[in-house]
């Protein structure tokens, strides 16, 4: 029989902790598939931030460090300045961790142009510890450090971190994505390896935002944020490559 | 190599080039900046790397990046800047990684000043961050010193995998002094790093770097290791001057620059007949203990001289048990105490006056 669909080499066979409906799952899929399938894997180092993703170093399948909340970027640009020129680094943050706190080093890393990847996964909302409000949160929407809404008079207005970094000379390759339907997975995929292709020609730095769920703390079905994803964050987060440089450098 | 006439922030620089580090992350400071001006000069000469990150916070993580790709590396900083680095030093302890940073002490609290101090006792030798850990300190008192301490320092970290401190302050990092190299410098290569997260290529499994364990008992089983590996340091690890003790009436404790002219002062004392001693603890943590516990039981009095309100004192009176007083004698605010100050405190001795 052929086999038509099979587990990633990408990510090790373990079953994961997120929620039901998360499209973190999705998320590390396409990074662990796109690294087996440029043959890097064994020459990769991933590093973890804090938040939900913080276990990631337990499913993806190769060298793994984890850094302090916001942190990610600078213990990246620590690995990738000490290692050989074909070691590829990534960061895997979210929104809390990247937006918030680790907002200095972000900025800062992009600066430098880092030839570092990130894989920025914005859901608008601190998922790990229960769903309080991030710099990303809507206007308007409800969390439990806003639970009348986000207002622009009591809580400021949300960051745009695609557009906002992509205004910085240091980096090369920025594309804002979604996984809130099969065509826009697709499309994810491609910008994720158009990102780790940047840093394998020494191009600089690169991300890739991606728009995601949490159904758990939005308080909506799995189907619902996946609706919730293209109705209300798309049209504030829109989609598209925000940055492409890789012909110039 | 022969002598040559240097400042003590440059002295470690090249210091810690010897010993085989040649990363190094930073951000400047008064009064260390001139190790990271040093750095950013040599490095690129001798094939390392420079980078200046946007902040204390930054380069500790950077320096946690690279210790995890296990390279020798170091960072250096001053007092507040050195508290930025506290979160770091905790995940390094945590994640067992090693590395070196450097703490060229000024006063405090809160910005304080740019004169030298040791108000940051505490903060060293006390783990400083949040957990249950410890960091080796080593406090040099002159700058040839330095030279050795910083090798010492790196092989610690290497050997025990775990983030050490040396702890200057601004008058060493600022004076010079005549300081000879080895010809000969270190690779660091002796230290297997196998756990290092360098890619998978040619050696296994997917290796993983974290101090985080979502499991209690995990954690605690992690906490034990770290403990163990303590106790290890404490056994092999303390280091300690020790100077005319044994037919002594007195004795001063006082480490770093303030051991220097603790050095003069008791010279003075013991022209005027005066029996004074000196201890001299190298390593801050691990504690000498023993040596001052075992002193307290011949002397009649033992002052603790420091560049605080009195921190290492709390050290030394426990070491002591109440086997002798223990009086203490400190200046604040970057200033520091002079041989007579110091002289007269030991006269204070000599009539049962103790503070």
């Amino acid at each position: 029989m052929k086999t038509a669909f099979e587990r990633t080499n990408g990510l090790k066979d373990v079953d994961t902790h997120y929620c039901p409906g998360c499209t973190h799952g999705i998320i590390h899929r396409l990074v662990g598939e796109t690294l087996a399938e440029m043959g890097a894997l064994e020459r990769t180092v991933g590093v973890a931030s804090v938040g939900c993703s913080v276990l990631s170093y337990d499913y993806f399948n190769c060298d793994m460090t984890q850094a302090a909340h916001g942190r990610a970027p600078a213990v990246a640009t620590g690995v990738k300045r000490v290692l050989p020129d074909d070691r590829l680094v990534f960061t895997y943050q979210g929104d809390g961790d990247l937006a918030s706190i680790g907002m200095g080093e972000i900025v800062h890393s992009a600066a430098r142009s880092e030839n570092i990847t990130v894989i920025f996964v914005n859901n608008a909302i601190y998922g790990m510890t229960g769903g309080q409000m991030a710099p990303t949160t809507l206007m308007g929407q409800k969390t439990a450090t806003s639970p009348l809404g986000r207002s622009s008079a009591a809580q400021g207005l949300p960051i745009r971190v695609s557009e906002m970094l992509a205004t910085l000379d240091g980096t090369t390759y920025i594309e804002r994505v979604s996984t809130h339907d099969v065509a826009h997975v697709m499309k994810a995929k491609k910008a994720i390896r158009k990102a780790f292709d940047t840093q394998e020609k020494n191009k600089g730095f690169s991300m890739v935002e991606i728009l995601s769920t949490c159904p758990t703390n939005w308080g909506l079905t799995p189907e619902e944020s996946l609706q919730w994803v293209k109705d209300e964050m798309i049209p504030y987060y829109p989609l598209g490559i925000y940055k492409d440089l890789r012909e110039e450098r | 190599m022969g002598k040559v006439l240097m400042k003590g922030n440059e002295v470690i620089g090249e210091a810690a080039i010897h010993a085989g580090c040649y990363y190094f992350f930073g951000y400047p400071i008064t009064p260390q900046s001139e190790l990271v001006a040093y750095m950013a000069k040599r490095l690129p000469e001798v094939g390392g790397l420079f980078l200046q990150s946007e902040s204390e916070v930054s380069a500790i993580n950077m320096v946690y990046g690279a210790a995890s790709a296990g390279k020798r590396v170091m960072t250096s900083s001053s007092s507040p800047g050195f508290s930025l680095k506290q979160e770091g030093i905790s995940y390094l302890a945590g994640a067992e990684l090693p590395a070196v940073i450097v703490n060229v002490a000024r006063g405090g609290p809160g910005l304080g000043n740019i004169q030298p101090s040791q108000s940051d006792y505490f903060q060293v030798t006390k783990g400083g961050g949040h957990g249950d850990y410890h960091t080796p300190v080593l406090a040099p008192a002159n700058l040839q010193e330095i030279i050795e301490l910083t090798s010492d320092a790196f092989r610690i970290a290497d050997q025990y995998r775990t983030p050490v401190i040396l702890l200057g302050d601004g008058m060493l990092g600022q004076m010079m002094e005549p300081v000879e190299f080895n010809e000969k410098t270190e690779t660091g290569d002796n230290f297997m790093k196998d756990w290092a997260t360098t890619g998978t290529e040619g050696d296994g499994l997917p290796k993983v770097i974290t101090s985080l364990d979502l499991n209690d008992v995990k954690l605690e089983q992690r906490n034990h290791r770290l403990q163990a590996k303590y106790r290890k340091i404490e056994n092999n690890e303390t280091k300690v001057e020790v100077k005319n003790v044994e037919e002594a009436d007195y004795v001063i404790v006082a480490y770093g620059t303030v051991a220097r002219i603790a050095h003069s002062a008791i010279e003075k004392a013991r022209q005027d007949g005066i029996k004074v001693g000196l201890i001299r603890p190298i390593s801050l943590w691990p504690f000498p203990k023993k040596i001052i516990s075992d002193t307290s039981k011949n002397v009649k009095a033992i002052l603790t001289v420091e560049m605080s309100a009195g921190q290492m004192v709390e050290d030394v009176r426990l070491a002591v048990e109440g086997k002798s007083p223990v009086s203490f004698y400190g200046r604040t605010g970057g200033i520091i105490p002079t041989v007579d100050e110091i002289y007269r405190e030991i006269l204070k001795l000599g009539k049962g006056v103790t503070s």
